[in-house]
């Protein structure tokens, strides 16, 4: 028999962190104690998170890539699931199917300077990478974390940022409105790109996950820096349903999002990227 | 097995050896004015006498001079209706004390036997079982159904006005993916094996040696159908063709023909996009998942984040055309085409995907 790659497994929410306003970070654990002691993903993968009579979601993992026992899930309502998942408390379950799809190869760069640039919601995805280099920091040479948000107040994760910067990781968070108690960047993540020092563009790798538009000026602004299109990757987002590669719809050109993504290497998809409608 | 010779009349004894096999037998039968794959009991129920008459946009059934039980082309059916059900419950869910159970409903699979089979249909299975087989994830559904299935294949011996087989090295003779293959004469079949079953098969029907003039006769009548086929798609260099002009002017013009009705996407024999929705019991504790055929001719089958992305009927169909006959081949190395012009002939405003290339490669940037 094979795997029916339809079927859930059942978790529980052992915690919830709110976060920002209409986001929040879900512990989630298997009710299986085989499953929850053999689950393991990698970095930038994701789940499907099932809630039955509703529907299913397609989530980034925002766990540590060691993680054991339980994994973090950062949800923002957005539709019909995730508000029905906001409505849970801990100790609900529902039904969860992954890990699917590729992962940041961040284990490949060891020697290089590391950019990371995300855009609100886009920083969850990151963090099991941002994690692994603080884990295995001495392997990376310079790191850097351009992180552009709506608002001082939609920052997600500020309280890791000093554990963050302690263990050697430069830290520039900038808004697009700032209040008056900002004393940070304001203006959009290409803008602290730009001035970016970079050392060594030809050993420099940057991630990025955002919106389209986002990631879109970032990869330009790395290509104009002196990064190749080699030296980009980024998390491409399309509505999933099966996550396997048998429904059809999450496809960009040749690509599907599910399985030969989310993470892709710039030049893979750049010239299908923005082309309106694709 | 040399190819064999079955009389005419005695091809209820192929019927008969199946479902004494346990198989549910189906083929081609007449039914509102077209010819549709369903059960067949007899060879009564095959469309004798009939042939279809086919052009963009229109499709007729018109009695012929002969008694010919294949004597038409493909209908608007094809065979992933039972491979690839259009609807299935793919897993479900029950409210329990300790939560959510989940489970894979118990499904009975069912054993077909596939009777009249063209070549470029053997080729759609050969495409699906791409999809479905032969990737990092096998669908469940489709591998039980299609192991369980035995095909009869039947070589064409006309083509309608759609087809372009020979365009996409698919047809109009079937060479693979059989188990038997049948060539219609008048006063019989001739009859080959393609596997160790059809051999099996074939040593329990009243067969005769074929003589050379059956033979002869075979390659003549199926030679008529190569010689039948006016329509071509030069298909040189196409995945860049059409990736490479996905701002060409013509996705535009499309867009004032096109209804965006999903009609190519549902006759077509390799399509297979899926949607999922919840079925729930009244008290919401037992829920079932079904899928079921969507098309990226729907509106919402691009829905993402509160919008859709494919929010034009030029974005839809370029989407279309570029995945049957381009980005295809990225994802599963073939054509999703097999050039069995059914999305010519059921298009409700004679859309044909050969002239639409034909017309991009002739002002291609
Ligand atoms: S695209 Fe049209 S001609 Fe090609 S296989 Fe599908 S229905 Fe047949
Ligand atoms: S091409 Fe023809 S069949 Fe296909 S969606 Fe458009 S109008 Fe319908």
């Amino acid at each position: 028999m094979v795997a029916n790659p339809w079927l859930s497994h059942t978790v529980r929410i052992a915690k919830i962190t709110d976060e920002i306003p209409g986001v929040a970070t879900y512990d989630l654990e298997f009710v299986d104690p085989v499953q929850n002691g053999s689950y393991r993903f990698l970095p930038g993968q994701f789940n499907m998170l099932y809630l039955p009579g509703v529907g299913e979601s397609a989530i980034s993992l925002s766990a540590h890539p060691d993680s054991r026992g339980r994994w973090a899930h950062t949800i923002r309502v957005a539709g019909n699931v995730t508000q029905t998942l906001a409505r849970l408390g801990t100790g609900a379950t529902l039904g969860l199917r992954g890990p699917f799809g590729s992962s940041w190869p961040i284990a490949k760069y060891h020697g290089w300077d590391v950019v990371f640039v995300a855009g609100g919601i886009g920083l969850p995805p990151l963090r099991p990478a941002i994690y692994h280099v603080l884990d295995h920091r001495a392997d990376y040479g310079r790191v850097t974390l351009v992180y552009g948000a709506r608002s001082p107040d939609t920052l997600m994760y500020p309280r890791e940022y000093d554990r963050w910067k302690a263990a050697g990781i430069e830290v520039q968070t900038t808004v697009d409105r700032a209040t008056p108690d900002w004393k940070g960047n304001v203006g959009t993540v290409t803008v602290v790109l730009d001035r970016l020092p970079l050392a060594r563009p030809d050993r420099t790798v940057l991630f990025t996950c955002g919106p389209d538009v986002m990631m879109h000026f970032t990869a330009r602004s790395a290509l104009q820096r002196g990064l190749t299109a080699e030296q980009v990757w980024l998390s491409a987002e399309r509505n999933m349903q099966c996550a396997v590669g048998l429904c059809g719809h999450c496809q960009l050109g040749p690509e599907f999002i599910c399985k030969d993504g989310p993470v892709f290497r710039y030049d893979r998809l750049a010239p299908f990227f923005r082309v309106e409608g694709l | 097995m040399p190819a064999a010779f079955l009389e005419k009349c005695q091809l209820q004894t192929l019927f008969d050896a199946l479902r004494g096999d346990g198989y549910q037998v189906v083929g081609p039968t007449v039914s509102q004015d077209a010819i549709v794959y369903d059960e067949i009991r007899t060879v009564d129920d095959l469309p004798r006498g009939w042939t279809d008459v086919q052009e963009p946009g229109k499709y007729r059934l018109e009695r012929r001079e002969d008694d010919a039980l294949f004597g038409y082309v493909v209908g608007p059916h094809s065979w992933k209706k039972y491979l690839f059900p259009p609807l299935t419950t793919v897993a479900a869910a029950d409210r329990t004390d300790a939560g959510w159970a989940m489970s894979t409903p118990a499904a009975a699979v069912p054993r077909y036997a596939f009777v009249g089979v063209r070549a470029c249909e053997l080729a759609a299975i050969r495409v699906q079982d791409r999809v479905f087989l032969e990737g990092p994830y096998v669908d469940p559904i489709y591998k039980a159904r299609r192991e369980a299935t035995l095909i009869v294949a039947v070589n064409c011996t006309q083509a309608a006005a759609t087809c372009f087989c020979t365009s996409m090295n698919t047809g109009p003779r079937c060479t693979a993916g059989f188990d038997l293959a049948l060539t219609e004469l008048p006063a019989g079949f001739i009859v080959e094996a393609g596997s160790d079953r059809g051999t099996a098969l074939a040593a329990r029907l009243p067969l005769r040696e074929a003589g050379e003039q059956d033979l002869a006769q075979a390659d003549e009548v199926r030679e008529r159908a190569v010689n039948d086929i006016q329509r071509r798609m030069n298909t040189d260099g196409i995945r860049d063709l059409l990736l490479g002009n996905l701002e060409h002017p013509r996705w535009n013009e499309l867009a004032t023909r096109c209804l965006s009705c999903t009609n190519c996407t549902m006759v077509c024999p390799t399509c297979f996009c899926t949607s999922v929705t919840e079925v729930s019991d009244l008290q919401g504790d037992h829920v079932e998942r079904q899928r079921h055929w969507d098309s990226c001719f729907n509106l919402d089958f691009s829905y993402m984040n509160g919008g859709l992305v494919r929010n034009n009927v030029r974005s839809r169909y370029r989407q279309w055309l570029t995945h049957k006959l381009a980005s295809w081949i990225d994802q599963f190395g073939s054509s999703g085409c097999v050039g069995c012009g059914r999305c010519i002939t059921w298009c409700p405003v004679g859309i044909d995907l050969t002239e639409e290339v034909a017309a991009i490669r002739e002002t291609a940037s």
